[in-house]
């Protein structure tokens, strides 16, 4: 036979109590702080958020391993990708001199970058790891340019919180926090393996981001929005990848 | 009638015998109410984790060493089954449905209610005692005999000792202590060596392991020793008496011999 006492239960109330405003209070602290993923909804929000705000405070500056270039994979494994689009094609004819990069949203300084202008700021390559929520992977050099030298190009506001960006195929769109786009090893990548950037690795431009898994290194990219919000993107989950009920953030 | 007979022990005889010592709270609880929740936590845990997980490696059925794998290196194994993904040669002609997003999701939830619980169950087990009193194995229990004994009877098939109703023998102990102490945090390790993230901020984590492929391979092995254990802990729960050992890690009360003979 189970008997509460009064005290017992005064202690438990008084437990219960503090538990919940002690939850209340992290997720104010959790919001502030940036550490609530955008796919915070739904019954998968509680393990998401954790995951999400533990690795931000565990690897806002970490840097993704790097190997050594005989450790390379060749050939380097190219995944499948949707059909190309009219818009492609005709910019691919043209050996790509007309494929543009769009930057807005809030930033200084709106502008369009051809291929040839992202060249002429200083290149920078790393050997890392490209792995895929499937299983698989492979290691390449990526060359390119950091995206946070871009965005100081553009001019960044500072209420700024995600940089979207999408694919010439507009079905193919990610973001990501502020912390992985001023991150140094995400790349606007326009080479590989001491090459230009092959069309089935996403060339002409790709993103490159060695933390987190393939699908957030979006190929064909030749559009950026700075936000201080996704909410006007789909249904406000922060990618195609989380609408498609795939993890927003894939760091994992 | 032997086995009445044998039931009627008074707890006093099972303190003094030869095996690990029965802790006074036993007398009114076989479990503490805290080893029954997280017990069946765990359990609950342990089979979402193995669907989604058996989800998400259809994606991709092979298996390979060292730090990079797909399908243009030659695979450690591959498993004989069809895949969800299109890309992977299997042999069958046809894809299974993809079934990865919600998997991945609740795989990683699971995992971080699971590591809370244990984390929980491991504080609780250093601090009263739980450890040192019913898992590790007292020193009388390292005799040969008593190893012996424990495998001769699980081998006759015959139903455990009474004493056993309210202690773990020798052999359970060093199983549980096993799965606890390296089962568990391998496969944890493993599987957060295959984080591109954590493993930026210790790379430790995944260099150890040889190489996030090699990761993902242990992963395997050890959630396939987990699976065994389960399926062998679940045999000697039956074997024991079904109903008095559920009914032990439900309510707390192993029931009366009688019931339990």
């Amino acid at each position: 036979m189970i008997v509460f006492s009064r005290r017992k239960l005064i202690k438990t109330g008084l437990a219960a109590a503090a538990g919940l405003s002690g939850l209340g209070v992290a997720a104010r602290l959790a919001q502030k702080y940036g550490l609530v993923p955008p796919d915070h909804g739904g019954i998968f929000g509680p393990g998401e958020t954790l995951t999400y705000a533990s690795q931000r405070l565990l690897t806002r500056h970490s840097l993704a391993r790097e190997f050594s270039r005989s450790q390379i994979s060749k050939p380097p494994f190219a995944d499948e990708f949707p059909p190309l689009n009219e818009a492609f094609l005709r910019l691919q004819a043209g050996r790509f001199a007309d494929w543009r990069l769009l930057i807005d949203g809030m930033v200084e300084r709106p502008a369009s970058f051809s291929l040839a202008q992202l060249k002429s700021y200083p290149s920078h390559s790393q050997i890392t790891q490209l792995a895929c929520e499937e299983g698989w992977s492979y290691i390449a050099e990526w060359i390119g340019v950091p995206l946070f030298h871009v965005l100081n190009v553009v001019g960044v506001y500072p209420q700024a919180r995600y940089v979207f960006y999408c694919s010439i195929d507009p079905d193919w769109w990610e973001s990501i926090d502020m912390a992985d786009a001023m991150h140094p090893q995400t790349f606007l990548a326009y080479g590989m393996n001491g090459d230009e950037l092959p069309v089935a690795h996403g060339g002409p431009l790709r993103m490159r981001l060695p933390r987190q898994l393939g699908y957030k290194s979006v190929k064909f990219l030749n559009h950026m929005t700075v936000t201080d919000s996704l909410k006007g993107y789909g249904r406000g989950r922060g990618s195609a990848a989380a609408e498609g009920g795939y993890a927003w953030y894939a760091g994992i | 009638m032997a086995r009445l007979g044998s039931a009627q022990v008074s707890l006093d005889t099972c303190v003094a015998g030869s095996f690990s010592s029965v802790p006074a709270t036993a007398v009114t609880s076989r479990h503490s109410a805290l080893v029954r929740v997280t017990h069946w936590i765990t359990t609950l845990c342990f089979l979402a984790l193995l669907l989604t997980g058996i989800e998400i490696l259809i994606a991709h059925p092979r298996f390979y060493w060292g730090e990079t794998g797909n399908i243009l290196t030659a695979p450690l194994f591959q498993l004989p089954i069809p895949s969800s993904r299109a890309l992977v040669p299997t042999g069958y002609d046809y894809v299974l449905r993809d079934q990865n997003g919600w998997s991945r999701y609740l795989h990683f939830q699971t995992a971080w209610l699971l590591v809370l619980t244990g984390l929980l169950y491991v504080i609780y087990s250093l601090f009263t005692g739980h450890l040192r009193k019913n898992l590790l194995p007292a020193k009388a229990d390292f005799f040969w005999r008593t190893f012996s004994n424990a495998f001769a009877n699980r081998w006759r098939m015959e139903r455990p000792p009474e004493e056993e109703a309210w202690s773990y023998n020798v052999v359970q102990r060093l199983t549980y202590l096993f799965v606890i102490f390296v089962l568990f945090p391998l496969v944890i390790w493993s599987g957060l060596a295959m984080s591109p993230a954590f493993d930026s901020a210790i790379p430790a984590t995944v260099n150890l392991l040889v190489g996030q492929q090699s990761a993902r391979t242990i992963h395997f092995f050890v959630s396939i020793s987990l699976v065994l254990f389960v399926l062998v802990h679940v045999l000697m729960v039956c074997l024991a008496g079904f109903k008095s050992r559920m009914r032990a890690m439900i309510t707390g009360r192993p029931g009366s011999p009688m019931e339990r003979a």
